[in-house]
């Protein structure tokens, strides 16, 4: 493989063909959380994809001199330190945001994105490299949630980024708002019909069964 | 030395803890005064949004001078003296904190159960009122904080009442966590142009303002006292009744705005 189509694949994989959310099944949390509106989904996805590119750099500038023994702990702090910079920077220029996205800035720490991808590729690689990898997942977290945050602002409120596309009942307008996709749970049920709809169009992604399931006893067998 | 040796794991650990502290705390430190400033703006918007003297020409700032804010002695129904003042040790009163008051011994009151109907256990001794004077000086509006218990939620807002301190000008949440499309339709701006115009008080002076089930029925005398509830959402409507009950009966600002109604500001 070259140079530059590896660095494609480290970049843009995570989107379709890694997805953290579609494939890893990881960061659900977060996406569950902030996708009700778009102001705050695409806040949250710079965030993210911020905090793991450098925690990954980071991180990797200094593998080699990581003690194994305390290596987990040494991750937290950095992606810790970077979180909490985010957050600051977050509360002085957009406050409303941030009021918005509340205590999920903070548990950026424990999205196990970030810290899957330090473990996993940043421990092993070199930092500009760790550094796209980061983005390259930011990315695919991303693309995730802005689908889950399109389809759940469109069809709840009949909005986009708070300008009104489907007038609301409740306005004059036509469209009613189907209340639950302002839930989280209908994030829930969305991720999983996109998770069923990529494993069906890339059937490598199937996991194969851990065990087989015998066929039911037959009533003969038993005599 | 090896990675894992005693001696390289605690220097690691050392060295990037300070690193880390640095950089956290400088980040903090450089971004407070913006933060401050953030979370006053915030306020002052609520408080003018409440009052709807929020406007696209001025900015928050300057609409904000307009507007006095003094801090009262709720339990006394009367504005907080100097010595009290000082007392708290508050020297500007757009940066005291009645939450942080409320729960502090000394500075706070605890509620009995029936008083307490807004659920909120216990309030600060001393709350801001926001005062707004027309330009010939005179008392125009004043805006109340309020507060108490919802559904899943303490809702947090300002209710803004004219110069009779009855008839209500308008009011708005600025923090809760009521459920989304249902008791969070007390944002709906809709709902929320239902208000101006009630009357807060009956004639024996009392507190009659309350979200009806339903439509308010228009020829009824009530009328001007009722409020349609919000449609699914009915723990949230009964906890803005309370809540408003509450803050402008005999344990909120009750006896304060009747004496400002008999004394004149």
């Amino acid at each position: 493989m070259s140079e530059s189509s590896n660095t494609k694949e480290i970049l843009l994989g995570p989107i379709f063909n890694n997805n953290p959310i579609g494939f890893q099944i990881l960061g659900i949390c977060s996406a569950l959380a902030v996708t009700s509106n778009l102001n705050t989904t695409v806040t949250m996805c710079i965030a993210l994809t911020l905090v793991t590119a450098f925690s990954n750099y980071f991180i990797s500038l200094i593998r080699n001199h990581i003690p194994s023994s305390i290596r987990i702990i040494v991750q937290m702090t950095i992606i810790a330190s970077l979180v909490i910079v985010v957050d600051q920077i977050l509360k002085a220029y957009a406050f409303g945001i941030s009021k918005a996205l509340s205590v999920f800035v903070g548990l950026i720490i424990t999205n196990c994105i970030v810290m899957g991808r330090a473990e996993a590729f940043a421990m092993k690689n070199p930092p500009v490299i760790s550094f796209l990898d980061g983005i390259g997942n930011g990315l695919g977290y991303s693309a995730m949630l802005l689908i889950l945050g399109v389809i759940r602002e469109l069809l709840g409120s009949g909005k986009l980024f708070g300008i009104e596309i489907l007038p609301l009942v409740s306005d004059g307008g036509w469209y009613v708002a189907c209340g639950i996709m302002l839930l989280p749970p209908s994030a829930f049920f969305l991720i999983g019909l996109i998770i069923w709809g990529l494993r069906t169009v890339k059937t490598n992604q199937l996991e194969r069964n851990e065990f087989e399931i015998s066929p039911h006893t037959k009533t003969l067998e038993v005599f | 030395m090896s990675n894992d040796s005693i001696g390289k794991t605690v220097f690691v650990a050392g060295v990037l803890c300070l690193v880390c502290s640095v950089i956290v705390a400088g980040s903090a430190v450089l971004l407070k005064p913006i933060q401050t400033e953030n979370r006053l703006l915030d306020k002052q918007k609520n408080i003018l949004a409440a009052a709807g003297l929020l406007n696209e020409r001025e900015s928050v700032k300057t609409a904000f001078e307009k507007i006095e804010t003094r801090l009262v002695n709720v339990s006394e129904g009367r504005f907080a003296t100097p010595e009290e003042l000082s007392e708290m040790g508050v020297t500007d009163a757009n940066l005291y904190d009645p939450r942080k008051a409320a729960k502090i011994t000394g500075s706070n009151v605890m509620l009995s159960s029936e008083q307490d109907i807004a659920s909120i256990k216990m309030r600060a001794r001393y709350y801001p009122v926001y005062l707004h004077r027309d330009s010939t000086g005179n008392l125009d509006k004043i805006i109340l904080p309020v507060h108490g218990y919802g559904l899943w939620s303490t809702l947090y807002g300002f209710v803004a009442l004219k110069n009779d301190f009855n008839t209500v000008v308008g009011l708005g949440f600025y923090e809760h966590a009521e459920t989304p499309g249902l008791g969070g339709e007390v944002d709906n701006p809709k709902w929320k142009a239902l208000w101006p115009g009630k009357k807060i008080y009956d004639d024996q002076n009392n507190v009659s303002i309350a979200l009806v089930k339903g439509n308010v029925d228009k020829s009824s005398p009530e009328a001007v006292h009722q409020v349609d509830a919000l449609s699914g959402a009915s723990l949230t409507s009964r906890g803005v009744t309370n809540l408003m009950q509450f803050w402008l009966g005999k344990e909120g600002f009750g006896p304060f705005l009747n004496k400002l109604g008999k004394e004149g500001v």
